[in-house]
């Protein structure tokens, strides 16, 4: 029987590879896939607690949370684009325009 | 009511005009602004006259403005009230600078700086409205503050020339000593009354402490000094003469100079209850009155003459307030101020007609040229010797017979060689200006306008009748001013009058003697020198600042640059190094960002837990 125990430690692992991709990799096509794997573990969580307190409004959550996640792919690709065609390169530490 | 609403608009007319005038300042010159400063000033004077009309009929003005100032217990509204007092010196203020802008107009035509001329003599009559008016301590050394900013503008107006500018700094340097004097007595006024409201303070007078009263009579009186230019800090008047005449006839008639005895007569209860101090101001007065005169005599300056008249003419005022003859010191002022504003402009004239020389053993021969200035400058030094009927006699007599009476005869003795000087240096100007053989080589020296004789011509009639008011005068003032008891002179008058009268004759025809054949070279000697050089006080002046400077120096290098500048600069670099060190931070780099930003994220939510647990 899967309990809501399992579903939240499910999310925090997923959240955790999301976590652990972001810190480690230095391609931002990579660091990419790894706040999508952050945001839907993060989902997970939602729709989990939605689901075992018998309320939509998590559901919903995660609703509005993969289509701003989708917007958010659309502008962060092209701007991935533009920028690889700009330097040749997505390595994040070669990126450093804001440097202080 | 409707009287209020006019005493606001006799002081705020010449702030209009100010602004007026300030507003084209930069532009280029334009005639109408002198015109309408004028009317405007004309319009306050006649405001005045009405003010008067009701002071003789025994009414009291109001006028509250707004309310200025309200800090816990302490309170001040900005506001103006006319007595017996201000209702004369409004009068006199407004005509007398009334006349000088008329005047200026001529004067200043051809001046670049003519707009920004008339907004500072409007500003300037504006301050000193507001110093006279004023119903409370504060708004007096506001206008007080005024009239020393005005005249450092107008004293430097041509400020491209240095000693325009050292003139003027020295005049505001001046003041601003005395008005370090004046602002403690009016903050000793507010700690020993609670108020700063003249009709407040003047009640409680006799519940005060008398140390104290002292001590505010006399910071009050160092403020005095300034203002009126009295010893020691007198050097700033004769170098004043740096501005353009008509400012110096404003200064020296209506306005600046003249503040100090007003303030004097204004505080007539404070000072009617220090007998002493009193006797000290009229000790300085008289002393002023013969040191003023003595400098004046050897003078070839011809307006600085006239400067030092002015400072023994104050002297003369001071004597008759320190021994308490308020209302004579008061038409002493009145009087002064039309004859000494005719000799003002009549100098301008004649500097006009020689073209800015202002040596009078230069000039000579003026008579026939300057026929209209000769009687009207002539008229005011007959004013100013004191010779019967004119103007002067009335009042200066006056102090004369109050200095006898009160039994001070050290002082008469002082005032009475004072008015021989007085006498021999007047006369000494108009022969060698008017009568000694000409010297100068100007072809055709020529009159003013004729307009601007006009503007003089009131000046000219007062100054002969202004004497005869004195009754009227007499019982308007007295409702104010608390008349002494010696206001009954047990003096042998005809006596006194004919002693005066034929020394200063005397003198007269000394000095016509002296100077019929011109200047030459008659004058030397030790006196001379000593006289010609200011008993060397502005050198002895000079050395005390150079000694100052090189302290300042001293101060500037080893203290400030050593070891003040050193601590805060040590302070500033603190943040500095700080910063520096947390630059590497901000590298731009994104993982590492995203590294301290995890990092951060982890301690927060272990904190949090740890906070929970406990």
């Amino acid at each position: 029987m899967l309990t809501l125990a399992h579903y939240l430690v499910f999310a925090a692992l997923l959240f955790s590879v999301g976590l652990f991709g972001i810190l480690r990799r230095k391609n931002i096509l990579m660091l990419f896939f790894s706040t999508e794997i952050m945001l839907n573990a993060i989902n997970v969580a939602f729709v989990a607690i939605a689901h075992s307190l018998k309320n939509i409004d998590g559901q919903v959550f995660a609703l509005f949370m993969i289509a701003v996640a989708a917007a958010e792919v659309a502008i962060g690709l092209g701007l991935v684009i533009l920028w690889h065609r700009k330097h040749k390169s997505l390595d994040i530490d070669t990126l450093v325009r804001m440097k202080g | 009511m409707y009287a209020s609403v006019v005493l606001a608009a006799v002081l705020l007319l010449p702030l209009l005009g100010a602004l007026y005038a300030g507003l084209f300042g930069t532009c280029q010159k334009s005639l109408q602004v002198g015109i309408v400063n004028s009317s405007l000033l004309g319009l306050s004077f006649l405001g005045a006259l009405y003010l008067l009309n009701l002071s003789l009929h025994n009414q009291s003005v109001q006028a509250v403005l707004f309310d200025w100032m309200a800090l816990g217990g302490f309170s001040v509204k900005f506001s103006f009230g006319l007595d017996s007092i201000s209702a004369v010196m409004i009068v006199v203020v407004t005509l007398v600078s009334f006349l000088v802008h008329v005047y200026s107009i001529g004067y200043m035509l051809h001046d670049k700086g003519y707009n920004r001329y008339f907004s500072y003599l409007s500003g300037f009559v504006f301050s000193m409205l507001v110093l006279v008016l004023s119903d409370n301590f504060l708004g007096l050394f506001v206008g007080w503050e005024g009239v020393g900013l005005c005249s450092y503008l107008l004293i430097g107006f041509w400020y491209h020339k240095e000693s325009a500018n050292n003139a003027s700094i020295e005049a505001f340097v001046m003041n601003r000593i005395a008005d370090l004097g004046m602002l403690m007595g009016i903050l000793l006024v507010y700690w020993t009354f609670g108020s700063v409201q003249y009709s407040v303070v003047f009640a409680n007078i006799a519940n005060a402490d008398s140390h104290l009263l002292f001590c505010i009579g006399l910071l009050l009186f160092v403020g005095a000094v300034g203002k009126s230019a009295q010893f020691p800090l007198h050097t700033w008047l004769a170098n004043a003469m740096e501005g353009p005449t008509p400012v110096s006839a404003l200064i020296h008639a209506a306005t600046m100079v003249t503040a100090g005895v007003y303030l004097v007569i204004r505080a007539h209860p404070l000072y009617s209850a220090l007998p002493g101090l009193g006797y000290a101001i009229a000790c300085l007065g008289a002393f002023v009155a013969l040191f003023g005169a003595s400098m004046a005599l050897v003078n070839k300056d011809l307006k600085r003459v006239v400067a030092y008249s002015t400072l023994s003419q104050l002297g003369y005022m001071f004597v008759g307030a320190g021994l308490g003859a308020y209302w004579i010191a008061l038409f002493h002022l009145f009087t002064h101020a039309f004859f000494k504003a005719l000799l003002f402009l009549g100098a301008g004239n004649v500097m006009h007609a020689m073209h800015d020389e202002l040596d009078i053993s230069k000039m000579g021969g003026l008579l026939k040229p300057l026929k209209t200035t000769a009687i009207l400058m002539g008229l005011a030094s007959l004013a100013l010797c004191g010779l019967y009927p004119f103007a002067g006699f009335f009042s200066k007599d006056k102090i004369l017979e109050v200095a006898f009476a009160t039994g001070h005869h050290g002082l008469f003795l002082a005032l009475l060689i004072g008015a021989l000087f007085t006498a021999f240096y007047s006369f000494r100007l108009l022969m060698l200006v008017f009568f000694a053989p000409k010297v100068h080589s100007i072809d055709h020296p020529h009159e003013a306008s004729s307009f601007m004789l006009w503007a003089m011509l009131p000046l000219a009639i007062l100054a002969v009748v202004a004497g005869f008011f004195e009754h009227g005068f007499f019982h308007f003032v007295s409702k104010a001013i608390s008349v002494p008891s010696f206001a009954e002179y047990s003096v042998p008058k005809l006596l006194l009058l004919a002693l005066t009268t034929i020394g200063v004759l005397l003198s007269i025809a000394y000095a016509v003697q002296k100077y019929k054949k011109g200047f030459g070279n008659k004058e030397g000697g030790f006196f001379y020198r000593l006289l010609l050089n200011q008993y060397y006080i502005p050198t002895l002046y000079g050395t005390l600042s150079r000694v100052f400077l090189k302290f300042a120096f001293w101060v500037w290098r080893k203290i400030e640059v050593r070891m003040l500048d050193v601590f805060v600069d040590t302070i500033a670099k603190i943040p500095t190094l700080l910063g520096q060190m947390l630059t590497p931070l901000q590298s731009g780099n994104l993982s590492s960002a995203l590294r301290l930003m995890t990092f951060g994220v982890v301690v927060i939510i272990f904190v949090t837990m740890l906070s929970f647990w406990s």
